[in-house]
């Protein structure tokens, strides 16, 4: 199991493996803001806390086809199919894979692209701790979405379709943490219900995954 | 018997594509299915190895002693030959990849990316792969495509090798591997097409 991480870390670290390309979108995005807003630092900073949950849930989702679509063109998803290894194993390190790859990046670049945005002081380490409570969510909710279109040729879009509608949750308590840090409230309860959401996902979206692979495959 | 069949029926998608087949392999036996394109070769094999479930009809072998080679090479390009071979041991457990690397002769081209070989190299990597599965079954779906001669020779080599240790093998292909102890079975009389029983639309499309 450690294996199947290691490799892909590599991959994706490796030319063509696209690590980085989430982060340059998120920092792009978030360059962007204040072009379509305006620089008036007043409004950046009020709704800083949701765009940068949003920019970050955007930028996940960039990179979800690529969970499964390489392993299934090339025929090693086949091969994993039949090894010692569960599905169940096998989506779940995929979606640890993608978060470290992904996520974590995220949630590190993130206070940064807060400075862009004037991000108000509070709500930095809401922000922070609500992105690492809510990003392996995302990645979760994203593999098993990306279970459910494997062999479709462009599921991309699809798959965006799928998944976004199941971001919601995250996103609301999400952003709802930061936003309440900004305000000078106490983001403890929706940062409970964030990581809430996030241990629910990666305890039982592994096994939807499998079966949605297995129906995939045969 | 290593492995068993008795009377299952095979579906691609929505079609039935097999039925009644029934044969059984033992330990040290190699079996070549032969069969017109088309004709459900690798349906059966993705069954044996248990990536579509029968239709119905029982497969019975030890578990986990199928080691499954498909069309698809299975390999990643940006790895080296090594890389991608110390991966899958790691997979299924095996000690080390020298056996393997020597059996289809892979050492000078170990450091090289898997993204670089020609065909019929990664062809000999992919088969390689099997040796470090350690699992008694093989199941090889048209194992020498892009092989030259002498690398079909080392690829049989490798099968008698297998067969040697009590293994078995089930090898779809078209051409002569050139195993005088291989049994032959010819799938043709088991073609069987029509829509699956349990497809819910059967009845509307009939």
């Amino acid at each position: 199991m450690m294996g199947l991480l290691k490799r892909d870390l590599a991959l994706a670290i490796r030319a063509g493996g696209g690590f980085g390309l989430s982060l340059a979108f998120f920092l792009i995005f978030t360059a962007l803001v204040p072009f379509g807003i305006g620089p008036e630092t007043g409004r950046l900073s009020e709704i800083a806390a949701g765009l940068l949950w949003l920019g970050a849930l955007l930028a996940c989702l960039l990179s979800l086809d690529r969970i499964f679509q390489l392993d299934w063109e090339d025929g090693s998803l086949d091969l994993l199919a039949t090894s010692p290894l569960p599905l169940e194993a096998l989506a779940a390190i995929k979606a640890l894979a993608h978060w470290l790859t992904t996520g974590l990046p995220l949630v590190v670049a993130a206070p940064i692209l807060g400075l862009i945005l004037n991000l108000p002081g509070p709500a930095f380490v809401p922000l922070v701790l609500s992105l690492l409570a809510g990003t392996p969510a995302l990645s979760a909710i994203g593999t098993f979405g990306a279970a459910l279109t494997v062999g479709i040729k462009r599921g991309g879009l699809l798959l965006s379709l799928l998944v976004l509608p199941l971001y919601v949750p995250t996103l609301l308590f999400g952003a709802m943490a930061a936003t309440r840090g900004a305000q000078g409230l106490d983001p403890t309860p929706t940062l409970a219900l964030t990581l809430g959401i996030t241990l629910g996902c990666v305890a039982l979206l592994p096994f939807a995954a499998a079966g949605a692979l297995r129906i995939n495959l045969r | 018997m290593a492995l068993s069949v008795t009377d299952i029926a095979c579906a691609r998608g929505p079609a039935q594509v097999l039925a009644g087949v029934t044969f059984s392999v033992a330990a040290g036996e190699a079996l070549i299915l032969r069969g017109p394109n088309g004709a459900g070769k690798t349906t059966l094999l993705r069954t044996l190895a248990g990536l579509t479930p029968p239709l119905s009809g029982t497969i019975e072998h030890a578990d986990g002693a199928i080691a499954y080679a498909a069309h698809a090479d299975g390999l990643k390009t940006q790895l080296s030959v090594a890389e991608n071979l110390t991966f899958w041991a790691g997979v299924f457990g095996a000690p080390s990849i020298t056996a393997a690397l020597d059996a289809f002769d892979l050492h000078d081209l170990a450091s090289r990316r898997a993204g670089e070989l020609s065909a019929g190299q990664k062809r000999r990597l992919s088969l390689a792969r099997l040796l470090v599965t350690g699992r008694p079954i093989w199941c090889l779906d048209e194992p020498t495509v892009s092989l030259d001669a002498g690398n079909t020779a080392r690829f049989a080599a490798a099968v008698e090798a297998h067969l040697a240790t009590g293994g078995s093998a089930i090898i779809a292909t078209h051409i002569d591997l050139g195993l005088p102890t291989a049994r032959t079975l010819d799938i043709t009389p088991f073609i069987s097409r029509r829509l699956r029983q349990d497809d819910p639309f059967a009845d509307a499309l009939t």
